[in-house]
């Protein structure tokens, strides 16, 4: 058994409570040594890497979910709670827990490390951002607390260059020395009288270390009567939102204009290059017009992701959430959605997977069920190209453009809807139940670093890439071939997609979604679009490209579109994808989320009856109005 | 308003009922069963873990603008966000 525990690597595991600095920590210690998989049952990160100390010595190093107690509340709390205490199947308890404190405020750091002390586990304790407590003029005796505590305490700075020198030292000492075995664990459940000793004990700790001098208004404090004052505060936040979509639109204009013209010097080139013929057609009409019709929205997404990451980053999302938290509570929702909910701007996904911050079931099960409400920028590209195509471009009030705030009004309807369904699930499936605690930590505010936004950035567009490449390409091989065969026969009076299978398949769903105004041009273009809901632009391109045979891409697509559909059809099919369950991932993460299929077809099935209900009204009384 | 109970001291103000920039000190924790979702055990847990313990200084400083609903509390140098209806259970002097 000896030679066993000699030959694996030690491991390390990193514990602490949210905000600490943890994540950075673990950035620093294993660089780009770094792997991110999911824990075995469970939707929960496992983010593990290796730390090489000065020695040479490589150690593994698990980052645990951030957690105040190992009372668990929540999946992720769950996991650190069986990890520390070994009893998590397949997986070795750690052999030393680096137990991680924001230095600026120990309290809730230190409880959880007296708390973490019963487990009989080694470790250490890491005082991080030492530099701003330093700043503070706050001072800590860390031989004190050491002697005190009976555990090694080192201050650093995760995310300053050598800011972990002390770190290194000592853990190389530890490992030099053998790292002691763990003891018997005597943890058990905190009541509340152990909770109020813990916190005595880490009071008088702090009073016997830590000398803190009297408090001017910090510059927290001093934004914060401005951010969270009940009127202005709620106007900023109108304004940050409002600017994010002008952004979107405006900002994003140029670099979108550089890769439409790449693509159409592409189609160019390829056209002189290539012999006239299928395969010719095929990159062209397929590949060509297909992926590039979606590309050219990596600029509105990546411009988004940067406001939400910024946000994050600065520590306003928890304010957000405070000056939200009772317009949402109004429509049954908790204050702490806001977070998942903002980030379904992006992308269902990532909201839906971040509803595990809120650990009562009840209102996780609704933030997730209205998550895909969220206008994500898988719907800018659909929602563009009709505005483009059928809004004109003019300026209203002599500042906002008309365009920019018709999609305002759509991301509007969404959050509408939104608030709306949630009010009824309240009726539906929870009548009669107070609502949960809305209690939450304001963070202090931090300047975003410039390479943890970039680094979040990248991931983004890695993520859409190869979505682009992956789903989508294939997508549009599988439209190109049911839109291009079987082939017009010789001297066919009409176009050559009218012969294939696409139109088929078209005119076969047509009369059911014929009430909302739809073609079988729209019809076709929302079979694929249920992969993913900007697949329906690539493929009305496509649809559209190879009727009319000129082989243009999404330059093109706008006018044609303004000559084919009448306005109760664009604004049909504009209020179709504010609601429509188009995206087979979401249905696919709300299954894996809510642990069964009843979730993800509730929601599918509530989606699509408001998507085909307010499409046919929307239709309907275009018509009426004379639109149609 | 909600009713005080008569095991809640004549001198305590909860800290739910509590305005804007009023400063004052936790004299107990006292969570009335039928407020909130939680068993009341649990809601005390959570309210301790959060820093509202006895003896603890407190200070409102900022509130939510409907039903200046939530508070914003300056705890131990922490600033906690919680609806006034939690806060009830946070009796103050």
């Amino acid at each position: 058994m000896a030679d066993t525990r000699a030959i694996r690597s030690l491991r390390l595991a990193l514990v602490g409570a949210p905000n600490c600095g943890k994540t950075a920590l673990f950035n620093a210690l294993t660089g780009s040594r770094q792997k991110v998989a999911n824990y075995s049952g469970v939707t929960v990160e496992r983010k593990t890497g290796v730390a090489v100390l000065p020695s040479g010595v490589a150690l593994d190093v698990i980052d645990l979910p951030g957690t105040y107690s190992l009372r668990a509340r929540s999946p992720d709390e769950e996991v650190t709670r069986d990890m520390v205490l070994g009893q998590r199947a397949g997986e070795a308890a750690p052999d030393l827990l680096v137990v991680v404190a924001d230095a600026t405020s120990m309290r809730s750091g230190l409880r959880l490390l007296l708390e973490l002390r019963r487990t009989g586990r080694p470790m250490i304790f890491v005082l991080n951002m030492i530099d701003i407590a330093r700043f503070r003029g706050i001072e800590i005796d860390t031989r004190a607390l050491s002697a005190a505590l009976q555990i090694p305490v080192v201050s650093a700075t995760a995310v300053r260059k050598g800011g972990l020198v002390e770190l290194w030292a000592r853990l190389d000492e530890i490992v030099a020395q053998g790292i002691p075995a763990p003891a018997p664990s005597s943890w058990a459940p905190p009541t509340a009288a152990d909770l109020r000793q813990t916190h005595r004990e880490a009071d008088a700790l702090i009073a016997a270390t830590l000398r803190e001098p009297v408090k001017p208004a910090t510059l927290t404090t001093r934004i914060d009567a401005v951010l969270l004052h009940p009127v202005a505060g709620l106007l900023i936040l109108l304004a940050i939102l409002f600017v994010m979509f002008q952004a979107v639109f405006s900002w994003a204009q140029p670099v979108m204009g550089l890769i439409l013209a790449g693509f159409e010097m592409l189609s160019a080139s390829l056209r002189g290059l290539l012999p006239p013929g299928i395969f010719a057609d095929f990159l062209q009409d397929g590949v060509i017009s297909g992926v590039g019709s979606v590309l050219v929205f990596m600029p509105q997404i990546l411009i988004l992701f940067l406001f939400i990451l910024l946000l994050e980053d600065l520590g306003y999302m928890a304010r957000a959430a405070f000056l939200m938290d009772r317009i949402m509570g109004g429509a049954g929702l908790h204050g702490r959605a806001f977070i998942p909910l903002l980030s379904s701007f992006a992308c269902a996904i990532p909201g839906i997977m971040a509803a595990r911050v809120i650990d009562n079931r009840r209102d996780r099960l609704t933030t997730i069920l209205v998550a895909p409400l969220m206008t994500c920028s898988a719907r800018i590209p659909v929602y563009t190209l009709i505005i483009s195509a059928f809004i004109p471009q003019r300026q209203v009030l002599g500042m906002f453009s008309l365009q920019g705030l018709v999609m305002f009004g759509l991301y509007g309807a969404g959050i509408a809807a939104a608030l709306g369904v949630s009010f009824v699930a309240r009726f539906l499936f929870w009548r009669g139940q107070p609502s949960p605690p809305f209690m939450l930590e304001l963070p202090d505010y931090k300047m975003p670093r410039a390479r943890s936004v970039l680094l979040g950035l990248m991931t983004r567009a890695q993520i859409f890439l190869k979505r682009a490449g992956t789903t989508i390409f294939s997508m549009m091989v599988v439209i190109w071939v049911l839109a291009s065969f079987p082939r017009a026969p010789a001297g066919a009076a009409e176009p050559a997609i009218f012969y294939s299978f696409a139109a088929m398949i078209g005119r076969f769903i047509e009369p059911v979604l014929a009430p909302l105004g739809f073609n079988w041009q729209i019809s076709i273009a929302l079979v694929p679009g249920m992969a993913a809901r900007e697949v329906a632009v690539a493929a009305l391109g496509t649809v559209y490209a190879i009727q009319d045979g000129s082989g243009g891409t999404q330059q093109l697509l706008g006018p044609v579109l303004a000559q084919n559909w009448s306005l109760g059809t664009a604004l049909s099919l504009l209020v179709w994808y504010i609601f429509a369950p188009q995206c087979a991932s979401t249905l696919a993460v709300i299954r894996r989320e809510t642990g069964g299929y009843k979730w993800m077809w509730v929601t599918f099935a509530y989606m699509l009856a408001l998507a085909y209900l307010g499409s046919l009204v929307t239709y309907q009384i275009a018509v009426a109005l004379g639109a149609g | 308003m909600i009713p005080l109970s008569p095991n809640i001291p004549a001198q305590a103000l909860p800290l739910g009922l509590a305005a804007k920039g009023y400063r004052g000190r936790i004299q107990s924790i006292v969570v009335q069963d039928h407020s909130t979702q939680l068993p009341a055990a649990e809601m005390e847990r959570r309210l301790i873990e959060l820093g509202f313990i006895e003896g603890a200084e407190v200070h409102i400083l900022h509130e939510g603008f409907f039903g200046r609903d939530p508070i914003a509390v300056r705890i131990n140098g922490a600033t906690v966000a919680l609806r006034r209806r939690e806060a009830m259970a946070i009796l103050t002097v």
